[in-house]
Order: C-alpha cells, then sequence, then structure tokens
C-alpha cells in the first residue's frame, strides 16, 4: 500500500490531480477519526481533514519518503487540531458562561455508577471519557491521542509537534493524571 | 527498589518503558505496586471505548469533490523550466565574473569588451534576483489573515534560496562601488533571513510583523524600483554591446 501512495504522490508532485485524488480518498477516514479523536467534535473533524489535505497538496514537495505518507498526513493533521482545539479554547475562555458547560456535562453523569464490567462500554463512560478529554489541554490532548490511539512512539510525537521526548512524555503523564482522576469515580480503582 | 512511579508504569503500558524488566520485577514482588498498574490499565482500556463517528466508504470521495476546486496549481518540475535552473545558473556566472576579475589580466580592448559582457550578466542576473525578491514580498504582504495560522513554506523556501543569491549580489556590489544596489539589497536581506527562519506555520500577528518590516523600510517599492532600473541598465548594456560587435 505505501509503495502505491509512494507512486501517487510522486505522481501527484508532478501536477496529477488525479493521483492526489487517490490519496485523499485512502486516508480521508483515518484522519477523521484522529482528528475527532483530537477535537472531540465532528465540525471540527471535517475542518481539520480538508485542511491538511490542502496543506499536504500544497507541501508535497517536501514530504521526504523515509517516513510513511500516512505518518506525514497525521503529523500535518495534529499540528492543525492543536491550532484548532486552542483557538476554541481561547474563544471558551472569553465566554462569560463557556468554563462551567464542560463541569455541567461532568456533572450530569451519575457517579454511583454499576460496577466496571457493566459500565466499561455503557453510554455513560464514553461520554464521561469525552468529558474528560475535553478537560485536557490542546498539548496534553494531542499528545496522548497520537500515543495512545494511533500508537506513535514519544520521540515521533515530539518530533512530529516540535516539542520534543522530554515535553512530551511530560505532557501525556499529565494527560493521564487527569484522565485517572476525572475516570476512576466511574470507573472504580482495580483491587 | 522503591515503589513504582506512576510515570514509570506509563511508559510500561506503552512499551516505552528503559528499565521495563526492572519495573516487571518490582511488579511480580510489590502487591501495592500491581494493584496501581491495573488501576491505570483499567483507565486507559476504558478511554478506547469512546465513540468515534463512523464515516462510510465514499467519505474519501465526498473529501475530494469538497477540497478538489480548492487545490492550487502545481507547477510542473522539469529541467526545462528556465527559472528553476537560473538564479543558481547567473549566480554561477557572477562567481565566474568575480573569479575573472582577479586571475585574468587583458589587454586595454579585451578589458573594454569584457568588462561590458560582464557588467551586463551582472545586470541580469541581479534583474531576475529582485524579481523573485518582490515576488516573495508582495505575497506575503498581500497574503490574507485568516483562522488558524497561514502556512508560508513556499515563501520560506524561496527566502532561503535567495538568500545566498543576495549575499553574493551585495558583496559585489559593495566591491564595484554601487553603494544604492548595495543598501538595498542590504535591506532586502535581513528580511529574507527573517522570512527564512520564521516557522513554516505563522500566525496573524507573526504575519503583521513580517509585513512592518517589509513596510517599514519601503523595501517592496525599493525592490520594485531598482528591480526595474537594473532591467533598464541590462537593455541598454545589451544594445551597446550589439553595436561594438
Amino acid at each position: 500500500m505505501e509503495l502505491e501512495a509512494g507512486s501517487a504522490v510522486e505522481r501527484a508532485r508532478s501536477g496529477d490531480s488525479d493521483a492526489f485524488r487517490l490519496l485523499v480518498e485512502q486516508h480521508s477516514r483515518s484522519i477523521f477519526r484522529l482528528a475527532f479523536r483530537m477535537t472531540g467534535n465532528e465540525q471540527d473533524a471535517e475542518d481539520v481533514v480538508q485542511e491538511t489535505f490542502l496543506r499536504a497538496y500544497r507541501q508535497l514537495d517536501r514530504y521526504e519518503a523515509r517516513s510513511s505518507f500516512s505518518t506525514w498526513l497525521f503529523r500535518i493533521a495534529s499540528n492543525y487540531s492543536l491550532d484548532l482545539i486552542r483557538m476554541r479554547k481561547r474563544h471558551e475562555e472569553k465566554r462569560e458562561h463557556g468554563s462551567s458547560e464542560d463541569r455541567d456535562i461532568l456533572q450530569t453523569i451519575p457517579m454511583d455508577a454499576p460496577g466496571p464490567d457493566r459500565i466499561v462500554y455503557g453510554s455513560q463512560v464514553q461520554d464521561r471519557v469525552n468529558a474528560a478529554l475535553n478537560e485536557l489541554s490542546a498539548q496534553e490532548r494531542t499528545a496522548f491521542v497520537l500515543r495512545h490511539f494511533e500508537g506513535m512512539s514519544i520521540e515521533e510525537i515530539g518530533e512530529a509537534l516540535g516539542t520534543g521526548t522530554n515535553a512530551t512524555k511530560h505532557s501525556i503523564f499529565r494527560a493521564v493524571q487527569k484522565l485517572r482522576r476525572s475516570l476512576e469515580p466511574v470507573v472504580g480503582h482495580a483491587k | 527498589m522503591n515503589h513504582v512511579s506512576e510515570e514509570q508504569l506509563v511508559l510500561l503500558y506503552y512499551g516505552e518503558s528503559s528499565d521495563a524488566a526492572v519495573v516487571d520485577e518490582h511488579l511480580s514482588n510489590c502487591e501495592a505496586c500491581r494493584v496501581e498498574y491495573r488501576a491505570l490499565q483499567l483507565i486507559l482500556n476504558t478511554v478506547d471505548s469512546a465513540p468515534v463517528p463512523e464515516r462510510g466508504p465514499e467519505y474519501g470521495s465526498e473529501v475530494w469533490q469538497r477540497i478538489s476546486k480548492r487545490l492550487p496549481a502545481r507547477r510542473k518540475r522539469s529541467i526545462a523550466q528556465w527559472w528553476i535552473w537560473a538564479p543558481a545558473m547567473t549566480a554561477l556566472l557572477v562567481v565566474a565574473f568575480l573569479a575573472g576579475r582577479l586571475t585574468f589580466k587583458p589587454n586595454g580592448a579585451e578589458l573594454a569588451k569584457n568588462k561590458g559582457i560582464r557588467e551586463r550578466i551582472l545586470l541580469v542576473a541581479v534583474g531576475d534576483h529582485l524579481e523573485r525578491s518582490q515576488m516573495v514580498l508582495a505575497e506575503l504582504t498581500n497574503a490574507t489573515e485568516g483562522k488558524g495560522k497561514l502556512d508560508i513554506s513556499d515563501e520560506r523556501q524561496a527566502a532561503e534560496e535567495l538568500l545566498d543569491d543576495n549575499r553574493l549580489y551585495r558583496q559585489t556590489a559593495h566591491k564595484t562601488g554601487d553603494a544604492t544596489v548595495a543598501n538595498v539589497l542590504d535591506d532586502l536581506e535581513r528580511v529574507l533571513i527573517e522570512i527564512a527562519h520564521s516557522p513554516s506555520e505563522i500566525s496573524n500577528e507573526q504575519l503583521d510583523d513580517l509585513r512592518q518590516q517589509i513596510a517599514s523600510k519601503g523595501l517592496l517599492f525599493k525592490v520594485r524600483v531598482l528591480g526595474s532600473r537594473v532591467r533598464d541598465e541590462g537593455a541598454a548594456a545589451a544594445q551597446k554591446n550589439s553595436k561594438k560587435l
């Protein structure tokens, strides 16, 4: 698949729009999944998908085949998502009642939920996970999503986001701590 | 060994622990740390349950429909595209010109003839350089501010490529005593350095900074005027040389 992608990239670079169309068709769904996990919002995720491909097209000459094309796309998508989350958070902070909304969502989820076996796949837990992810800072969420869902190494994430390995590691640690604080009351503490 | 830290457990969970064997051994002997690790596993496994809206197999085609009209035209790369090679070639000619001045001692008639040819080569080279620089400055000056960051990777790359040539032409202008050209190239070089050292994607504030630097020196105007003057002089030199031949 990557070999095919490599040849499609070469053709797209030389102005073959059908080749780029092939790349868009191949990678759109995975970019959408990544973008949704990062932004937690369907409309933002759609924006990220489109912007990622527009940026990729403009920067095709800078793509080096030493990383896979999908990793390169992920890098573009992550950075754009990061900008989007930061911008959205800034807007939310400006709104008078904005910051209390997330807390309200958390408060609507009952804390006296049944045992872990029954609720792990329940919608309440899913809502709570989403709310907990929304509580993370943009940097923490991006680093965590790339490590946890996309399986990128900490070093790769540091390189992709331009933050370095140590800062990335600490973002992930902070994200895990916050998730534990939010989710342990629902999921419980294994004994 | 002391108890294992939460950070060590997180790294172990993701398979990135540098001391996995030591942590594993500790876990096998320490009930408290085992409980802690199980709690961490439970939370992180739970996070996997966060749902993602499904997109069907046609999604890629839908994305393509939305973006295809917004894709900029791509310039096809080929050796026939003279403007890719022209700056490097002209820079080489200027180097040859300088080297020739240092090593070759012609007689009076040859000196006058060669001087005219060299002058023309230099004017053409500088004219082309100024035109390319003008395009980069104009792109940034006219860029539209929007939400999020602005991608200036093309302009940044162009500025990087222009910098080496600019240094060469500036030094040549200093040596030949053309203070006007030297001063404009000096100002241009500072701005090109700023652009070349900017991130690929810049905020609206960073774009404003770059624009102010371009505007504060009237650089775009100076480059335009000088480019026009150099082109006129190049044409005049060509005409003079053709009359001599």
